[in-house]
């Protein structure tokens, strides 16, 4: 029996489904620009140029974009999502085309207005894809190893391609992202199993062989896992950056250093302040409070989108939130461990904080394909 | 694809909450750590990175201090700081450094090398650092670039401190002069002053301003400023001023020091001039001399070859580092050591018949044909050798010695200056350590007449003079006070010297330049309240050979200049209240005759304070003197030099 046949009737229809938003989860997601729009003013020197306005229009062409897509019924979305990761990996082939053209190490194409990333879509159309590919394949099949390698390769050919562009960080969201839809897809623990241990013993196996005849690693390329180690073995060079994040955030102290008073930012010792470092900056400027209030905020996104995901009985939908909001947590979680010297330096920004418009748009998307599932729900009768 | 019935739909349903909670709860417990670690991070370490971004910050610059200034004893400005303008570019803000660049040289006249090394600099030094473009400019160019620094993007026109002798060369040898720091300056100090680390920093090379350099450079104010991540000073956050140097006032009195220098002329030559009562040195006088204002800034290789290769030594500070044989001024501790040893009375006579046989060798009197009878007073008044020699046989070196080491030979006096010279008393300890030898009665002959191995730089001989008319063991002294303070002027013990005795050698220096048949009556001092005591002396520089003599001695004048004799003279006067103490050199004068006048001279110059009536000199004398004095006032600077620009 499916969604169509049993439920339509009870979802509402035409404006009245503005009242049926999560409106919980879209005051959340302001809060955090909002969290943005200040640091971007800071890190300018109390300036709304050049970062803040543009980043506040951004959110708002987000917002505006999150409603259309919400009020689209979310079987639509379902039907469009093999075609939507086509095109998706269309852009992604022609962006890695131009590129080799003669256009230089390009990732993005340009819309007029703005620069998409095909990559960003990407992180939400590999979920949509997903759920819906597990949403069609019958649970008893999920396990088998023929249906496990189809999802397994609609993973791999994306990130493949992100990866020589090259664009670490955001391969690494799209695999963790596609397999976090995987386990929630009811794919047998062993297949994770078998994974985690094979990476395990691969990284055992890069470390061992160092210095020997079989090395794996190019020796500069254990050079920068030493300096990622210890960050101060190299503190003028490669570990630079993670040196100064550190101190922004540990003379941030309890309550920090004030609103536009961090040294550390408003010197430029900060690289990247006002994108991959953003976070330092809120750190050194408003403390420990100011930092564990931001995290509290995304851990009540995630919170309401996994609530969300469980009251929603229907397959696709439930994968679906649970898919973005996976690819949000990995997001900022990578980027916190990285300001915070637990992970490289790999180029992740700050979900809805950092400055950029691309990811900003992409994750109001998102969230639209996030509230459309709320509001066509299946409701019981 | 088969329906599924809803117990199917709830139990899949179902099995994905499952797996949605367990995949929220590692979320959240990721966020945790997240947590725990941001708590280590920002409270368990914050004092750690909160030191660290404070270093990362905060820049100290230094804030050099004034040097401090040198005075004469009557408050004049021997050695001041003065404004030096230069031009300096921030190539950031010049844009088009090379049409600055031209603009610029149509104010001010660029000097090539000066602007390769501007050049050189800008390429290394980030763009918003100032480099110096050109230095040591005009206060007229740099009011022109002034006027135009609108249309001069980039340029400032900057004033620094430089030092300044406005005296030139009338003290270079006692002042010293600064000079920028070397790497051979750093080398020698164990832990420099950071503020030696700043480029072209100006610190004293020699003399008092090397000798006293800790007091005179005072100590460095420094500013925090806050920097960025480049290093571009961002604010300044406070300031501690730093403390000027100390300024000194000297015993030297200018005027004087001023009229020996010019006195003293073209000839190699040296004149010290001494409080008898106080020890202070009015007047170090040493010539040629050279302009230290040459050196400050770093003198050229052509200038400074000039000075090396000339024969009269102008950077030698012959004053104090230069030593002589005293010749016959040192007959007066010939005779007090013979009279103290008691082997002599006033009144006992030696016959002179113009040389004397001692061991083997003739030795010569100067006056070929012998001074015939002579007593104490006549023997130093017409300075005859065989008497003296006759007393030192008798009392022997031993006395002598002891004698001399009480009033200063040998001794190195306590001056803050460079190379202050020790010279040399023998004793019979000396020969047999230093040169491996006995010391012969010879040696004893030719040390009571001041030969030999006697040497005494001029310093020591006004020190000498000194002690001779006050009987007291007066020390020389330089500096009168430091930033206000007064030295310490103790009350100098007794000679251990019978006043009898000491009175009976000033009655001899007295006839020497008062009675006719003195070796100075001729330069004498008429004034009566003035008269002086005097000895005059020649030192040889070479042996007269037993065939030369017998060939009838060449005459000094014929000889080459380098193998002339020397000629001093040392004074003091008025003879019964003594005030002042003179020393003259002249090196290869010809003999004493050469440094008398001179010493006369400077004499009289310092008891009138000033240019002393005619009436003073001897009658024949005065048109000669009067030309001399016209020309000299020419040379002296006047009291307003102090306050004349240099520009």
């Amino acid at each position: 029996m499916s969604y169509l046949e049993y439920n339509v009737k009870h979802v509402p229809a035409g404006l009245r489904k503005v009242l049926h938003l999560n409106w919980a989860l879209l005051l959340l997601i302001t809060a955090v620009a909002g969290v943005g729009f200040l640091m971007l003013y800071s890190v300018a020197g109390g300036s709304f140029s050049p970062w803040a306005e543009p980043q506040m229009k951004r959110y708002a062409l987000g917002v505006f974009a999150m409603f259309v897509v919400a009020m689209v019924p979310i079987w639509f979305w379902r039907s469009v999502s093999g075609f939507a990761y086509l095109v998706s990996l269309i852009l992604l082939v022609l962006v890695e085309v131009m590129g080799s053209v003669g256009m230089g190490a390009q990732r993005w194409i340009d819309l007029g207005f703005m620069r998409l990333q095909p990559s960003e879509l990407m992180k939400i159309t590999l979920v949509m894809c997903l759920a819906a590919y597990y949403d069609w394949l019958p649970t008893e099949k999920t396990s088998r190893p023929l249906w496990v390698l189809l999802p397994v390769l609609l993973i791999i050919i994306p990130t493949a391609l992100v990866l020589r562009q090259p664009d670490l960080g955001t391969s690494i969201l799209l695999l963790t992202g596609g397999a976090i839809v995987m386990f929630l897809a009811g794919v047998h623990w062993g297949y994770f199993a078998a994974v985690i241990s094979m990476v395990v013993g691969l990284v055992v196996a890069v470390f061992q062989s160092r210095g020997t005849d079989w090395q794996l690693l190019k020796n500069y390329q254990y050079r920068r896992i030493d300096t990622f180690l210890d960050p101060s073995s190299d503190p003028l060079g490669a570990g630079y950056h993670i040196t100064q994040s550190k101190i922004a955030l540990g003379s941030g102290g309890w309550t920090g250093r004030g609103f536009m008073q961090g040294t550390q930012s408003r010197l430029n010792f900060l690289p990247e302040k006002h994108t991959d470092f953003i976070f330092t900056t809120l750190a050194e400027e408003f403390g420990y409070i100011g930092a564990i209030s931001l995290l509290s905020l995304y851990a009540l996104i995630v919170v309401f989108c996994i609530a969300s995901a469980i009251a929603n009985k229907d397959r696709y939908s439930s994968l679906l939130i649970l898919g973005i909001a996976g690819a949000f947590f990995l997001f900022f979680a990578v980027n916190m461990s990285m300001v915070m010297g637990l992970a490289p330096v790999v180029g992740v920004p700050l979900p809805l904080v950092s400055y950029g418009g691309s990811a900003m748009l992409v994750l109001m998307v998102g969230f639209g394909l996030v509230q459309s599932a709320h509001v066509h729900r299946p409701r019981q009768v | 694809m088969r329906n599924k019935t809803p117990t199917e739909v709830t139990e899949i349903h179902t099995r994905l909450s499952r797996r949605a909670l367990l995949l929220g709860g590692t979320m959240l417990a990721f966020m945790t750590g997240l947590g725990f670690r941001m708590r280590h991070l920002q409270l368990d370490q914050a004092d750690q990175y909160r030191l660290l971004a404070e270093e990362n910050r905060i820049n100290i610059r230094l804030i050099p201090p004034a040097r401090g200034e040198i005075f004469d004893r009557n408050g004049i400005v021997l050695a001041r700081n003065e404004p030096s303008y230069r031009v300096t570019l921030v190539p950031e803000d010049a844009g088009n450094v090379d049409a600055v660049i031209d603009k610029l040289a149509t104010l001010v006249e660029l000097d090539p090398n000066e602007l390769d090394r501007a050049v050189t600099e800008m390429r290394r030094s980030p763009p918003f650092l100032p480099v110096t473009i050109a230095d040591r400019v005009s206060w007229d160019e740099l009011s022109r670039v002034a006027v135009n620094t609108p249309a001069l993007p980039g340029i400032t026109p900057e004033v620094g401190l430089s030092r300044y002798y406005p005296l030139r060369g009338d003290l270079a040898h006692v002042l010293g002069y600064v000079g920028p720091v070397s790497d051979y300056d750093l080398s020698k100090i164990d832990d420099p002053d950071q503020l030696l680390r700043i480029p072209r920093f100006q610190i004293g090379k020699v003399g008092l301003e090397g000798r006293m350099e800790d007091d005179l450079r005072g100590v460095a104010g420094t500013k925090r400023v806050e920097v960025n991540a480049v290093g571009r000073i961002m604010r300044e956050l406070d300031r501690r001023e730093g403390e000027q140097g100390d300024d000194i006032q000297l015993t030297i009195d200018q005027q004087l020091q001023s009229y020996a220098q010019a006195r003293l002329g073209d000839e190699s030559a040296a004149a010290v001039v001494m409080d008898c009562e106080t020890g202070d040195l009015l007047a170090v006088a040493s010539a040629p001399t050279f302009d230290p204002n040459l050196f400050v800034e770093g003198i050229s290789v052509a200038d400074y070859g000039d000075l090396t290769n000339n024969d009269h030594r102008p950077l030698a500070a012959k004053s104090v580092q230069g030593t002589y044989p005293p010749g016959s001024t040192f007959k007066m501790i010939t005779a007090l050591a013979a009279l103290e040893a008691g082997v002599v009375g006033y009144d006992d006579t030696v016959y002179c018949p113009g040389h004397m046989e001692i061991s083997n060798r003739r030795f010569h009197c100067w006056k070929r044909g012998g001074h015939g009878q002579m007593n104490l007073v006549q023997a130093l008044r017409e300075s005859c050798d065989v008497y003296f020699y006759d007393l030192a046989l008798q009392v022997g070196i031993d006395k002598m010695s002891t004698i001399a080491a009480q009033f200063g030979i040998g001794e190195k006096f306590d001056l803050p200056l460079s190379g202050v010279a020790r010279g040399l008393n023998p004793s019979r300890d000396w020969k047999s350590s230093v040169r491996g030898e006995d010391w012969v009665v010879g040696d004893t002959a030719n040390a009571s007449i001041g030969q030999g191995f006697v040497l005494a730089s001029p310093l020591q001989l006004a020190v000498m003079t000194a002690r001779l008319a006050t009987g007291k063991a007066v020390p020389p002294r330089l500096v009168k006070s430091i930033n206000g303070v007064d030295q310490p002027l103790p009350e100098p013990p007794r000679l251990d010297i019978s006043p009898t005795h000491l009175a009976e050698v000033q009655r001899g220096m007295y006839a020497v330049s008062n009675h006719r048949r003195g070796t100075a009556y001729s330069k004498r001092i008429i004034e009566d309240q003035y008269r002086m005591a005097g000895k005059t002396g020649t030192s040889q520089v070479r042996n007269i050979t037993a065939a030369e003599r017998a060939r009838g001695v060449t005459r000094n004048e014929d000889l080459p200049w380098n193998r002339r004799d020397h000629g001093l003279f040392v004074n003091y006067a008025p003879f019964e209240n003594p005030k002042i103490a003179v020393a003259v050199v002249v090196e290869h004068g010809s003999g004493s005759k050469a440094a008398t006048p001179i010493g006369r001279d400077i004499t009289l110059q310092a008891l009138y304070g000033g240019t002393p009536p005619l009436s003073a000199y001897p009658t024949k004398d005065r048109n000669r003197i009067e030309k001399q004095q016209e020309e000299l006032e020419k040379l002296v600077p006047g009291r307003e030099i102090t306050r004349r620009n240099r520009a």
